[in-house]
């Protein structure tokens, strides 16, 4: 009798455990810690769990700083993530530490995502696969201080659209003390902050050149063009004196402080800017050349699919990755984070593009480049001693320049096993 | 070592019943509680510093496993200007830092030691800055070294008709402008040591001194430095280790541009930290730690030997 109950019981005991597998699948969702980022990820996941009561999904986070360790250490132990975040520059590192796996063509079509999506998306392709998909872009644009403009005579309701028109404001709003120094910059000139990206993927190609060429593994600023954009930004610190490397310690320091008219930045700047209360401020698009051309820089963090990833947990990582690169997520991630939708449709609606605000960072992901970075940082840093290297020790501008391209290239070389 | 020998050789006799003699026991006993710092120092410590060494010949990068690559990391690093520089910039901290923080120190708490209006006031002033968190000081020191208008001492330099210093805009300036505040953070610890060390020096000493007619300068010469010797071999190893790790005041005043501009600041720590952490040139970067660790060796064992007691 007990014996029998016994038996009873286990039967039953095994038969719930059995279904209760079947029935829920629990897959990990790993992003970097970024509160705002979070709180968008935990209102997608509750959404997606309620459209999918068969899947939970459990978001992990870890500071910036250790993220990629974390990962590696994860895949070595073999207790990776099902989806996580990445950034699309370290796209490569992950594909050869077989960190993730390609997105199944016949869920995530190439053709369907390069209609859908910004071009930039591509930067998430190796070999004709995609390998993961943005929620939401980044853009870069000019910051200006409209209190600033209005002293200096100037209409704050038109901002420069070209690349003179930007001198001649930033002219025309730099003030200096009686014994010549700065007080007020005109134009912020800060490579550590995002000149850099400006420099490299707008300038250099607004005065004729191409900051790489092959894929950007061959360093190519190193001509005319890339001489005559380097010229142009030092300008306003050697010739004109209305901007200066470590200016109020960093650019957005300035501006914020409302101590420099104008600066370059990028949409992730808006939350930090929304604060400022001393001041009105508004966005413009990057200034265009003479011509006409305008470029941008944009960036992202794309979703991807843990290599190890099979089965039922892959089945369920799909349909949640499909759910975080759907319209309705881009919707919430917008309002929430305050990044850019990376569907085309969702982001150019005439709600978006009449919002003084988001139009300029919409309208330049249409025309915007993304750098193939193979160490963003380190790239970063040529880039700054290129430019302290001739305000600071006086080189010769195409000494720096030619400099420059070499050190870049030893360290694409370096990290592409050449 | 005789009261243990004792119980030893009475147990002998009874070991044969007992299985272990007291004194055994008492060793398993020791090594039973030692096990568990020692394991734990074996896994976290030891283990790891081996692992670096087999790590500074390979090319890991964190992505791909480990590869035998022998000495290529170290060749690189001979080869490479920029750890030349960071090998200067290293030393430049050192035998700067090490001399004028300790005599500094020494001359505040030779002096302290005499005041006695407000003195435990006084020692808490000069003692404050070493509780101060380095990243919170290094922003302070970070503003008050910038240009006008927010910088606090160019205002000043401006206002009394001095030109502008750029201090750690300036790749000349740089690194004796953050070597300053990393002296000036680290003082108050050395002056309490020095204090402690001047108060353990007896008084009768110095009764006896003066009775004999000597000096101020040769009481300072005769007694209180000879006496004050264990002190500051204390120091001056302490120190000399802490100067050649400076890591957290350079980062941090600098953070927009680490360890620049134009590397003219960064310390082989920092250099480390970047190899690893931002570029994942993990090999390369356990090659650094290496020679950091072997500089580290010979400095210190240098100063124990010269400073060593005759």
């Amino acid at each position: 009798m007990r014996r029998g109950l016994l038996t009873a019981a286990l039967a039953a005991g095994l038969g719930f455990a059995t279904l209760g597998s079947a029935q829920a699948v629990e897959i990990q969702y790993w992003q970097y810690l970024y509160p705002s980022r979070v709180k968008a990820m935990d209102q997608l996941i509750e959404n997606f769990e309620k459209a999918n009561p068969d899947i939970t999904v459990k978001q992990v986070t870890f500071p910036y700083a250790n993220y990629q360790t974390r990962l590696v250490a994860a895949k070595a132990a073999g207790q990776g993530p099902d989806v996580l975040q990445l950034f699309y520059g370290w796209l490569d590192n992950f594909v050869g530490g077989q960190l993730i796996q390609p997105l199944p063509s016949e869920d995530f079509p190439a053709k369907e995502i390069e209609s859908d999506f910004f071009p930039i998306v591509t930067a998430m392709k190796r070999d004709g696969k995609y390998y993961g998909l943005p929620t939401a872009v980044r853009s870069l644009a000019l910051f200006y201080n409209k209190k600033l403009f209005k002293e200096a005579g100037l209409d704050p309701n038109k901002p420069p659209q070209t690349l003179d028109a930007l001198v001649d404001a930033a002219k025309k709003t730099a003030k200096h003390d009686s014994s010549g120094n700065l007080t007020t910059e005109g134009m912020t000139i800060d490579m550590g902050g995002q000149d850099h990206q400006w420099w490299r993927e707008v300038l250099v190609r607004q005065f004729g050149g191409q900051p790489y060429t092959d894929g950007d593994r061959k360093v190519a600023y190193d001509d005319q063009a890339g001489l005559k954009a380097l010229q142009y930004y030092i300008d306003f610190d050697t010739k004109y004196h209305v901007g200066k490397p470590g200016f109020m310690d960093e650019a957005q320091a300035a501006f914020r402080g409302g101590k420099a008219a104008m600066t370059i930045d990028g949409t992730f700047r808006l939350g930090s800017f929304a604060d400022i209360k001393s001041f009105d401020w508004a966005v413009t698009e990057l200034p265009a050349n003479a011509d006409g051309t305008r470029s941008n820089y944009a960036s992202y963090f794309a979703n991807a699919i843990g290599s190890g990833v099979q089965g039922e947990k892959l089945e369920a990582s799909k349909k949640f990755l499909k759910y975080v690169s759907s319209p309705e997520a881009m919707k919430i991630w917008l309002k929430v984070v305050g990044e850019l939708p990376a569907r085309k449709d969702v982001a150019l609606t005439q709600e978006n593009l009449n919002d003084p605000i988001l139009s300029p960072f919409i309208k330049a992901l249409k025309y915007a480049h993304t750098t193939m970075f193979v160490d963003e940082e380190a790239q970063r840093q040529v880039a700054i001693d290129m430019v302290n290297r001739i305000l600071l020790e006086n080189q010769d501008p195409k000494a720096s320049l030619d400099q420059a391209a070499k050190a870049e290239q030893q360290i694409i070389d370096r990290q592409t096993g050449k | 070592m005789s009261v243990a020998a004792e119980p030893r050789r009475n147990d002998h006799a009874r070991s044969g019943a007992r299985g272990l003699s007291l004194h055994a026991k008492r060793v398993v006993w020791a090594w039973s509680f030692l096990a568990v710092p020692i394991a734990f120092y074996v896994v976290v410590r030891f283990y790891p510093t081996v692992q670096a060494f087999w790590l500074s010949l390979t090319n890991w990068n964190l992505m791909r496993p480990a590869q035998f690559i022998g000495f290529e990391n170290y060749t690189r690093m001979a080869s490479d200007p920029l750890f030349w520089k960071v090998f200067e910039n290293t030393f430049l901290y050192l035998i700067i830092g090490t001399p004028v923080s300790l005599l500094l120190s020494f001359l505040i708490a030779y002096f302290l030691d005499r005041v006695h209006f407000l003195h435990g006031l006084l020692r808490a002033l000069y003692f404050l800055p070493f509780l101060t968190t380095a990243a919170a000081m290094a922003w302070v020191w970070r503003w008050l070294y910038q240009p006008v208008p927010i910088g606090v001492i160019n205002s000043v330099l401006s206002s009394i008709g001095i030109p502008q210093q750029p201090f750690i805009q300036s790749p000349s300036q740089a690194l004796y402008a953050i070597l300053a505040t990393a002296i000036w953070a680290g003082m108050g610890f050395q002056i309490i040591i020095f204090m402690a060390g001047l108060r353990a020096i007896p008084t009768t000493y110095y009764e006896a001194a003066r009775i004999d007619g000597l000096g101020e300068f040769a009481i300072l010469r005769k007694i209180t430095l000879p006496l004050l010797k264990p002190t500051t071999v204390f120091l001056v190893v302490f120190s000399s280790i802490g100067f050649l790790r400076i890591f957290d005041q350079v980062y941090n005043m600098t953070t927009n541009d680490p360890g620049g501009p134009l590397n003219s600041t960064k310390p082989l720590v920092l250099m480390i930290y970047q190899s690893a952490f931002s570029s994942y040139d993990m090999g390369y970067a356990a090659a650094q730690t290496v020679v950091l660790f072997v500089i580290l060796l010979i400095v210190s064992l240098c100063q124990l030997w010269i400073m060593r007691t005759r």
